[in-house]
């Protein structure tokens, strides 16, 4: 599978994919994209590498493992949504803070949460596929 | 739009319970990812299918200009789909890892938990060797 | 106060992340999966406390107001049945200290026990329809990977079996929202039933009703649809199949009478007609199949499908007394079915099988084994004063009062056989002289303990419930007249939205 060109194409092609995955999350709130496609997107990036590198630069290039990725965005994702239960507010209320000239907030923790959780969830899988056949 | 997706989905219905009524887990579960399809289709529709017109609503307005599609049921489709993206892909798994260890993915010549005349294999209890079936044949 | 109503699905859900961050630390994630139980056991009991003195506990998730939002809400049905939620949940925690092998816990068995139930809290707690299925599948997502956790060929057989009905379960219950949403433009059930009972929905919401009754039929194992449990519960560990047998059912039929009692509502008779031969048949085919088994959980899951039938006579019914009965079968069926699944394990932990012809002898060899069967087992048979005993009275007297003597018949009769099927697992597998070459092990102290201990809370609970029939029914008399007042329960949720909707028809949904 892996040719010179692909090689070379995958450079470039996986640091644009992170980038592009990393606006789909910014600009999820209000436009199409978000935490989701975002994950998707960045989990796409690494399962290019693998496909150019091999699975273990893939995994090494991660630097993480993928499980552990996945449940630091599902705690993430719990912690936004319980962040309003200090001020007395429902489960999941956004709460905004836009000092800084920038809309964050809650709801962009929680985006942030689901985009770690999704690139987790679906590296694991790949991987684990990859270990069986 | 919706009498042809009506058609669609009536046609994609028909191919799924074709496919599930085989005995081979695979094309079974081609057939429920089918019937699936079919299902997030209705939900889609249940929200109208308009063209071309997305439910955003510009910078400085309230309400969205004029006629669009109802937003909720494509967030539904979306849901429903991610999760039977995962069932599927767990169902998928659990099959393969059935055909590995045991050399088929075929209902009747599993049939572990409920033995019938033809299963090769007939554990009353799961125990491995079906010592107890044995016994009280014997 | 409103957080009550979320502590039990958080706690199980948190913990799940936690249990599953400690992957191979096994002591650990035991320790979080039993302190998670007991917490949410406690957050429960709080909620119940709250619902009964101060009425329903709400809250708008996210504050999106309902029916726009999504909305938690629990009366005293779903409040009790989280507590029971958390007690069996409890029993199992501990019990899955000795059951659960070195391998199924590396696989995630608590992560995924923990998911289970923050799924089934979810679903007694949700007060919108796609949330509910959301709850369904985190429930079967994370049943799938417990039924399968031991890579057994009867395990993977069984799960095979499992999925593929469940699968097409949640597909028909889809079906259904979409149905619904296409025909009355919400999914909030408080305003689904304001918009059905008024008549302003157009379209097909009876075949909407008859998908849903499916669906959660299926879930339930009601008499045309149960051939994939006991097709499957007896495969998994003994833990796993004891939680299925408590309580996935039994969010079916929670599912059945919340729906059928709020949306479908008033249809004249539509309810009663369609639930009344489900409700007879499930009791006697599932009676009659548990009675041509063998091998104890078998027998015991047969038994899941005819119980099942007992509590769908409310909904045939429909009366306060018959809802009454409902919901008492219900929370005395969760513990003791739950309870009768662990004895069989520890059965098994003595003769190294389940199948009644090859054991024996174990009144012998573990008498206090033989009591805790006992009172599990005549209670399901309905001996009094067990708490079996009251449901299946209860159950008798709402027949007769509705002078319906056909389903008072068939409940009696149903109740003997039951009977039957427990003399006989206590003769095959306690009296008798155990059989030429039944291998006799004993387990050690040590798991024992764990595997004996909540068998004996389970069944100190039904002698409790029994023994304190008084307070149960009237919890259960009270859930029953929230059930039948579904305008209250309306009005509970939607709030002044409530009076928005009632006086003028809202628009059709396009």
């Amino acid at each position: 599978m892996s040719t010179l060109i692909l090689r070379t194409a995958t450079r470039m092609l996986t640091a644009l994919l992170l980038l592009v995955s990393v606006y789909l999350l910014w600009r999820g709130h209000n436009e199409p994209g978000g935490g989701f496609v975002g994950g998707l997107t960045a989990a796409a990036a690494f399962i290019l590498v693998a496909i150019s590198d091999g699975w273990q630069a893939a995994r090494r290039s991660l630097g993480i493992d993928a499980r552990l990725l996945a449940l630091i965005g599902l705690g993430l994702a719990a912690f936004a949504g319980l962040v309003a239960g200090l001020l007395g507010l429902p489960l999941l209320t956004g709460l905004w803070w836009k000092q800084a000239g920038l809309p964050l907030g809650t709801p962009l923790l929680f985006d942030i949460g689901v985009y770690l959780a999704v690139m987790g969830s679906v590296l694991t899988v790949a991987f684990a596929i990859e270990r069986e056949v | 739009m919706e009498p042809y997706l009506a058609v669609v989905i009536g046609l994609l219905v028909a191919a799924a319970v074709y496919l599930m009524t085989d005995r081979h887990m695979v094309r079974m579960l081609f057939g429920v990812a089918l019937l699936g399809t079919a299902v997030n289709l209705v939900v889609f529709v249940s929200g109208d299918v308009l063209r071309g017109l997305p439910p955003l609503i510009a910078v400085d307005a309230t309400t969205p200009n004029g006629e669009v599609a109802n937003a909720l049921p494509q967030a539904l489709v979306l849901t429903a789909i991610v999760i039977g993206f995962g069932l599927f892909s767990f169902a998928l798994a659990l099959v393969f890892k059935t055909a590995q260890r045991f050399g088929t993915a075929d209902v009747d010549q599993l049939g572990a938990a409920e033995p019938t005349a033809d299963s090769k294999f007939s554990p009353v209890d799961g125990s491995k060797d079906g010592a107890a079936e044995r016994k009280r044949a014997a | 106060m409103t957080w009550l109503v979320v502590a039990p699905i958080l706690f199980p859900l948190l913990g799940a992340i936690l249990a599953a961050l400690l992957g191979r630390r096994r002591v650990l994630a035991r320790g979080v999966a039993v302190a998670v139980c007991i917490g949410m056991t406690v957050s429960a009991v709080a909620l119940l406390v709250q619902v009964w003195n101060h009425g329903m506990v709400t809250m708008a998730v996210g504050n999106w107001a309902a029916p726009f939002g999504i909305v938690l809400a629990a009366d005293h049905l779903s409040a009790v049945l989280t507590v029971i939620t958390g007690i069996t949940g409890l029993a199992v925690a501990v019990y899955a200290v000795a059951d659960i092998d070195r391998l199924r816990e590396a696989r995630g068995y608590h992560a995924l026990f923990l998911v289970l139930l923050a799924g089934v809290n979810g679903a007694f707690l949700t007060g919108d329809l796609f949330n509910l299925y959301v709850w369904f599948e985190v429930m079967l997502i994370a049943s799938f990977g417990m039924v399968a956790l031991g890579r057994t060929r009867a395990e993977l057989d069984g799960a095979m079996r499992y999925l593929a009905l469940n699968i097409v379960a949640t597909l028909m219950f889809l079906l259904a929202i979409a149905l619904l949403f296409g025909s009355t433009g919400t999914l909030n059930l408080a305003h689904l039933h304001v918009i059905v009972s008024s008549g302003q929905a157009e379209g097909a919401v009876l075949a909407a009703g008859l998908l849903l009754a499916v669906a959660f039929g299926m879930k339930a194992a009601v008499f045309p649809l149960f051939f994939w449990l006991p097709a499957s519960y007896h495969t998994p560990a003994f833990a796993v199949s004891a939680i299925f047998a408590g309580l996935l059912t039994k969010v079916g039929v929670y599912a059945l009478i919340r729906v059928f009692t709020l949306v479908f509502a008033d249809q004249d008779g539509f309810v009663q007609t369609l639930f009344w031969p489900v409700a007879a048949a499930t009791m006697v085919v599932g009676v009659l199949g548990a009675a041509s088994q063998t091998e104890i959980r078998k027998i015991l899951s047969f038994h899941i499908v005819s119980q099942i039938g007992y509590m769908l006579v409310g909904l045939a019914l429909l009366t306060p007394i018959a809802v009454t009965a409902a919901v008492f079968y219900l929370i005395h069926h969760i513990v003791v079915k739950a309870n009768l699944f662990l004895v069989a394990g520890v059965i098994h932990r003595y003769c190294r099988t389940n199948d009644l012809a090859l054991t024996g002898g174990l009144v012998r060899r573990a008498p206090w084994l033989a009591v805790l069967f006992l009172v599990p087992a005549l209670s399901l048979a309905g001996i009094p004063p067990l708490s079996g005993f009251w449901a299946k009275l209860l159950i008798v007297q709402a027949s007769l009062d509705a002078a319906d003597l056909a389903m008072a018949a068939v409940a009696l009769v149903v109740g003997l056989f039951t009977i039957f099927s427990m003399i006989k697992i206590w003769n095959e597998a306690f009296w008798k002289a155990p059989p030429d070459g039944a291998v006799a092990v004993t387990p050690s102290r040590r798991d024992l303990r764990f595997l004996c201990a909540p068998v004996a809370m389970l069944a100190v609970l039904t002698i409790c419930v029994g023994l304190g029939a008084g307070p149960a029914f009237d919890l259960a008399q009270r859930a029953s007249a929230e059930l039948l007042d579904p305008r209250s329960y309306a009005r509970a949720i939607l709030g002044d939205f409530m009076v928005l909707t009632s006086n003028e028809p809202l628009g059709a949904p396009r």
